[in-house]
């Protein structure tokens, strides 16, 4: 496996994705809503109610920094199921897999250029939703709450490898699908979990602690495991010539 | 250059390639003919190492296809020219080729010398920052061929390359391909178009699951016997009737000013023909010959193996 071949790959994807404006909606707006709308809007309701006691807006932030891993999720949708769909609409996989490159590399190509735009945006956002908040927990709580070891947790463990799981779930989803709207909406079904895990928080069915974070990583990170080798099997080049649709 | 022994590839229970047994040498343009579903692109893909083959071997520049790292050695050694043009459409013709050749391992110079060279004959130079997907389908094809150039490889394989073009633009596409045998690369070109197997290819083998023949088209034009000559005089007179009587034709019809006779090897048995009839006062005015050629060899082989 060489780096360098699959950084290739990636380079010519973001290329490409320079020039389709559908692939940055996503990119850009899950990320500015999360980062900047929910603050102001929670800033908003805060100032006419005349304050939020301390718990509830402690709550609020933890749960709703969940948001940033089904950014995570639904981002990667996006991009991986357009740049192999895109691929195979216009054909253009073939010429690539004549090429001397292994079918690792060109799959490491297509995950790194999914992975590193959703890692970008998702980070830059995190950076603007801490920075507003603590305006808020500076003014409920007396001290700023971000940064802290949990939300260090979610976004540094969690997130990679819930972006991961997206990425290698589109893949297997683009196999078999022909056009990227139906990509996106069957990959759209990765969601479920984290919206799983958000409905829970809410619920108090669990408390997003550190423990509870790391064990949902490592749950995640052995089903990316598993599912690295189910895509590693859909993306060979035979399949991609004989069984793919 | 390429070689294969009994190459073999089956769908399930379909046998796609039957025994495929063939030899390109190098500096050759071998045309691989065969009406559709042939499995000329089921071999084209076997030889490129896309897809494993069943049984059987074959060697492409001496590496033997069907392992991991003469793959790798076997596709730098090929370019591609893929059924479907398969470009970036969102990016230029200049990006597209740019890219193949960093994927080959060319330096920066070797790419842009060999893209301006590439795009120069191929007349695209002056559209190389235009999208391709903006191209028109002879454009995208010429686009197509010049990246599977972009590394300078030894073999160039085709599949249907002037499938969809105008006939100027195969012509263009034909050309381009003769001027790349003056460059010593060995070509195997994926067609059903007759034509331009017996105009450029120095060998043709005509497919259909197995091979049915092979050798230089005008070698294989005769193995479908039955072509006629068809001789139109100013006016049939008697004596022409009598001294052509003479020789003994086959067939001999006369119908109007127009007679017709079996040939079998028309460069050494029209000439006579064409003399007796001057020496008894006849005015020739064309000669053809007509019916069996390559189509009909094709098309009898290709009928008589469905
Ligand atoms: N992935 C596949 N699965 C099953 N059968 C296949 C597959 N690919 C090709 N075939 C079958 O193998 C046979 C040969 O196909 P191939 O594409 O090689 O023909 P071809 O000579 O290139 O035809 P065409 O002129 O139409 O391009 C056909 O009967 C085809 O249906
Ligand atoms: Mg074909």
């Amino acid at each position: 496996m060489r780096f360098s071949k699959a950084w290739l790959v990636a380079t010519r994807d973001f290329k490409v994705f320079s020039k389709q404006k559908n692939i940055w909606y996503p990119i850009i707006v899950f990320p500015v809503v999360i980062s900047v709308l929910f603050p102001v809007v929670l800033n908003f309701s805060l100032s006419r109610n005349g304050g939020i006691p301390a718990a509830v807006l402690l709550e609020l932030m933890n749960s709703f920094s969940l948001f940033f891993i089904i950014g995570a999720a639904f981002i990667p949708l996006s991009i991986a199921s357009y740049s192999i769909v895109g691929e195979k609409v216009e054909k253009s996989l073939e010429p690539l897999l004549a090429a001397p490159l292994t079918d690792g590399e060109i799959l490491l190509g297509k995950a790194l250029s999914a992975l590193l735009p959703t890692l970008v945006a998702m980070y830059a956002a995190s950076v603007v939703f801490m920075f507003g908040m603590d305006q808020m927990s500076f003014a409920t709580l007396g001290y700023y709450y971000y940064p802290n070891w949990t939300i260090g947790t979610l976004l540094l463990v969690l997130l990679p490898v819930a972006a991961v799981l997206s990425i290698m779930f589109s893949i297997i989803v683009s196999s078999k699908v022909n056009d990227v709207r139906s990509a996106t909406s069957f990959g759209a079904l990765v969601f479920f979990p984290f919206l799983g895990i958000y409905l829970a928080s809410m619920t108090h069915i669990i408390t997003l602690d550190i423990t509870t974070l790391l064990i949902i990583a490592g749950i995640i990170f052995v089903v990316d495991v598993a599912l690295f080798f189910v895509s590693t099997a859909t993306f060979r080049r035979e399949e991609i010539l004989t069984k793919w649709k | 250059m390429i070689d294969t022994e009994g190459l073999t590839k089956k769908f399930g229970n379909l046998i796609a390639v039957d025994k495929l047994t063939l030899h390109v040498d190098a500096g050759e343009i071998f045309g691989f003919l065969g009406p559709n579903g042939a499995g000329k692109t089921t071999t084209i893909r076997m030889l490129c190492c896309l897809i494993s083959k069943t049984s059987g071997t074959a060697t492409i520049g001496g590496y033997e296809i069907g392992n991991k790292e003469n793959s790798l050695k076997i596709r730098k050694l090929i370019g591609l020219v893929p059924d479907n043009v398969g470009l970036s459409e969102h990016l230029s013709a200049y990006d597209n080729l740019n890219f193949f050749g960093k994927i080959y391992d060319c330096t920066e110079a070797q790419r842009k010398d060999s893209i301006k060279r590439v795009l120069e004959m191929l007349g695209l130079w002056e559209k190389r920052h235009v999208l391709a997907g903006t191209y028109s389908k002879g454009m995208k094809q010429k686009l197509a061929i010049a990246r599977a150039l972009i590394h300078d490889p030894q073999i160039l394989i085709l599949d249907e390359p002037t499938a969809n073009l105008d006939p100027e633009a195969s012509k263009t596409v034909r050309d381009f391909i003769l001027q790349l045998k003056g460059e010593k690369k060995t070509i195997f070109l994926n067609t059903h178009n007759l034509d331009e197997a017996q105009r450029i290819c120095d060998r043709v083998g005509i497919m259909n699951t197995k091979l049915r023949a092979i050798g230089k088209p005008q070698d294989l034009e005769p193995m479908a016997s039955g072509r006629k000559t068809v001789i139109a005089l100013e006016q049939v007179t008697d004596d022409v009737v009598k001294a052509l009587k003479k020789i003994a034709l086959k067939n001999l019809t006369v119908e109007g000013n127009t007679l017709t006779f079996d040939v079998f090897d028309p460069d050494k048995e029209n000439w006579p023909v064409v003399e007796t009839i001057v020496q008894v006062g006849g005015h020739v005015r064309t000669v053809n010959v007509v019916g069996l050629d390559l189509e009909d060899t094709y098309l009898k082989l290709v009928r008589s193996s469905a």
